[in-house]
């Protein structure tokens, strides 16, 4: 057993689906770095991307099929939808998931529906690898989540791994995928480190996972918020409430018979999700449970989110915008009481 | 010629953003700065060239790579300090940080994280003083990276279409990030691609502070003389990494070196003389600048923080959350 970062982990699966499949290629702004300066030692790979996640496929695998690309994000990304029906798997990189806004059409209008709206002929198997997630002090442009952007349309698959195990095997799936995944990395997990196998097998899109079993309280993580999860849940152990922790990871499709089944023993449920609260993940997996387990409910679900407001970045504010492990426990105390 | 008081601050400028810069770098090695810092090393002389040319409720837009525009256009250094440090007293009460330093009151319409936003939100506003036959020059700051993006070009197109007499300020620093200028270019010189919209163009040394002045200057006497939109591009050299931490490893020694005997701050003392400026007037220059801004970065550190709960200002829509940190 080896322990890998998440980032590490990320590069393991990119390299290995370099490695199987000739077709894959990724392009993205400085995901090598150092373009126009190669004669120079020491530039090559220079970056890997802003945080260094694709370190080393430059010189692995050359400059034809790792791509540094102007910033021209509705450019590549719509390259990306052209290479992926006639035969590439492109793998496209999206620095901030902020940066949705000016290449958002490729992925709404193209992308999401080529195989549906051409009859099925064709299909786009290309995968965004995109950074979200707040708490790094970067700023309402460079903070945000946006998980239910994606997720609201039909023809986008949208994946958001919490640990490294998962980030691995969710991303040589969704290099597999034949049709267009958003792959979400979150900035303030990717120096996080867990068992990851070497020959760990991908892990199917549309499976989520029960990351603790418990009787009291089902908690509903979504990505980071799986760690606060895990940290209220060791709390509230000791003073016996029991709280079991489903992480979804897959957000379209989504496990729901591994949600209801967790809802169904627990009858209390609580949401947790980083973004903003309207039409999020977490309305949505609440409105869900509600209609489809409207009578094992025992208390209306707990819906834990950011405000409704942009990511502030002052510290005092944006610690206040995160759900925090306290919410949490005071959330489960409030549904144990009931 | 160009009036004494002008010059005088002109030099203040110069030396303020540069001794700014080199001061906040300094102290984010040294503590925990939230957030991520761009740095303008190199900038100095486009920043205080345009902006001598402009009025203080001209309007302009900026990027994340802001302070030197943020100074120049007449934004308070205490606010600024404080703002990169989280402060409720910041200059967007903490909400933006570094990256989003702007004063509207100051003719700031913003500081955009999303490379290319400003181009079109300043062609708005010039639109805006057209309509209403005002009179204010308007003037978008952006980087070489920038014009290969679609909002660059849209707001180019409409601009020259539209007779709309803004100004396109291209700050072509030698790099977009960790990509060289010269590999991202697919004409020989930058401003080549206003070709495509039939737009004047001229290119400036942006390491020359009067120069940059000069050519602003006739630059926007001219568009609006001939409505139309004119694209400055001013070449220099991005001394300061992408962002601070960032390893410039793809920046080689040798061509540091080089870019350095153009530093605008160097260029700008050799030329002081020739401004009639003697050493004691520069001395006492430099001294200034340098006190404004121990001043102001001793201000950020005695600031209070933000509530938590000021995070829920200004969001024209509530929407009912629990929230219970
Ligand atoms: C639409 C968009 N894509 C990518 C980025 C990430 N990014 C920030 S700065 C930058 C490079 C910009 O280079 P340039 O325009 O030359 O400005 P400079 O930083 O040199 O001042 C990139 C790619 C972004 N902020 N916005
Ligand atoms: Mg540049």
């Amino acid at each position: 057993m080896t322990i890998k970062t998440v980032k590490d982990a990320i590069n393991d699966a990119l390299v290995q689906s370099f490695e199987e499949d000739k077709n894959v290629i990724l392009m993205g702004e400085d995901i090598a770095g150092g373009k126009g300066r190669e004669q120079y030692q020491g530039t090559q790979d220079a970056w890997g991307g802003p945080f260094g996640v694709t370190q080393g496929l430059y010189t692995k695998f050359g400059g034809e099929r790792v791509r540094d690309t102007t910033i021209a994000e509705a450019g590549f990304f719509g390259a990306a939808i052209g290479a992926a029906m006639t035969g590439l798997r492109p793998i496209v990189e999206l620095m901030y998931v902020d940066f949705a806004g000016v290449c958002f059409d490729q992925m709404m209008n193209q992308a999401a529906k080529v195989r549906y709206m051409f009859g099925g002929k064709q299909k786009v198997p290309m995968v965004v690898r995109t950074v979200v997630g707040a708490g790094f002090r970067a700023g309402s442009e460079h903070s945000q989540t946006l998980y239910s952007l994606y997720t609201h349309i039909p023809g986008l698959k949208v994946v958001a791994p919490y640990d490294a195990y998962d980030a691995k095997g969710l991303l040589l799936s969704s290099i597999k995928d034949d049709d267009p995944v958003i792959f979400m990395e979150h900035k303030r997990l990717y120096m996080t480190s867990c068992e990851v196998p070497h020959d760990l097998k991908p892990i199917p899109l549309g499976k989520g996972r029960i990351r603790r079993e418990g009787s009291d309280v089902t908690i509903i993580a979504i990505q980071r918020m799986n760690l606060f999860a895990e940290e209220a849940a060791n709390e509230l152990e000791k003073i016996n409430i029991s709280c079991e922790i489903v992480d979804p990871r897959t957000y379209s499709p989504l496990d729901e018979e591994l949600i209801f089944q967790s809802v169904k023993k627990t009858g209390k449920v609580i949401v947790v999700d980083e973004s903003n609260p309207k039409c999020s993940l977490a309305s949505e997996i609440s409105s869900l449970i509600s209609e489809k387990c409207f009578s094992d409910l025992k208390a209306a679900v707990i819906k834990i989110t950011a405000p409704h407001t942009p990511v502030p970045f002052s510290p005092p504010m944006e610690d206040f915008y995160i759900p925090s492990t306290k919410t949490i426990i005071d959330a489960v105390k409030k549904l144990k009481d009931v | 010629m160009i009036e004494k008081e002008k010059i005088n601050w002109i030099y203040k400028k110069i030396f303020t953003i540069r001794f700014f810069e080199e001061r906040i770098k300094k102290i984010a090695k040294e503590k925990i700065v939230p957030g991520y810092l761009h740095t303008c090393i190199g900038s100095e002389a486009i920043c205080v060239g345009v902006m001598a040319a402009l009025n203080q409720d001209d309007w302009i837009s900026s990027t994340y790579r802001n302070h030197g525009h943020a100074i120049a256009k007449g934004c308070e250094l205490n606010e600024i300090t404080s703002e990169i440090y989280g402060r409720k007293t910041g200059i967007c009460k903490g909400r933006g940080g570094s990256m989003h330093i702007s004063d509207f009151s100051k003719g700031m319409l913003g500081s955009f994280g999303i490379v290319a936003a400003g181009p079109a939100v300043v062609l708005g506003a010039a639109l805006q003083e057209k309509i209403n036959k005002s009179n204010k020059t308007c003037v978008s700051f952006f980087g070489d990276g920038a014009i290969h993006n679609g909002a660059f070009h849209e707001a180019a197109g409409l601009a020259k279409l539209w007779d709309i007499p803004m100004i396109f300020v291209c700050e072509n620093n030698g790099y977009a990030e960790a990509t060289a200028t010269d590999w991202h270019l697919n004409t020989k010189e930058l401003s080549d691609i206003t070709k495509a919209y039939d737009m004047l163009s001229y290119i400036g040394d942006g390491n020359n502070v009067f120069e940059v002045y000069d050519i602003t200057k006739k630059a926007i006497n001219e568009a609006k003389q001939k409505n139309t939109p004119i694209f400055l591009e001013f070449k220099n050299y991005r001394f300061s990494g992408q962002y601070e931490g960032d390893t410039q490893l793809y920046q080689p020694q040798e061509e540091i070196d080089k870019a350095k005997q153009n530093d605008p701050i160097k260029l700008a003392k050799e030329n002081s003389s020739k401004y009639g400026l003697n050493k004691n007037d520069l001395e006492k220059i430099i001294n200034e600048a340098k006190e404004e801004v121990d001043k102001a970065f001793d201000f950020a550190d005695t600031q209070p923080w933000p509530q938590p709960e000021d995070a829920l200002e200004e969001v024209y829509v509530n929407y009912p959350v629990e929230i219970n940190r």
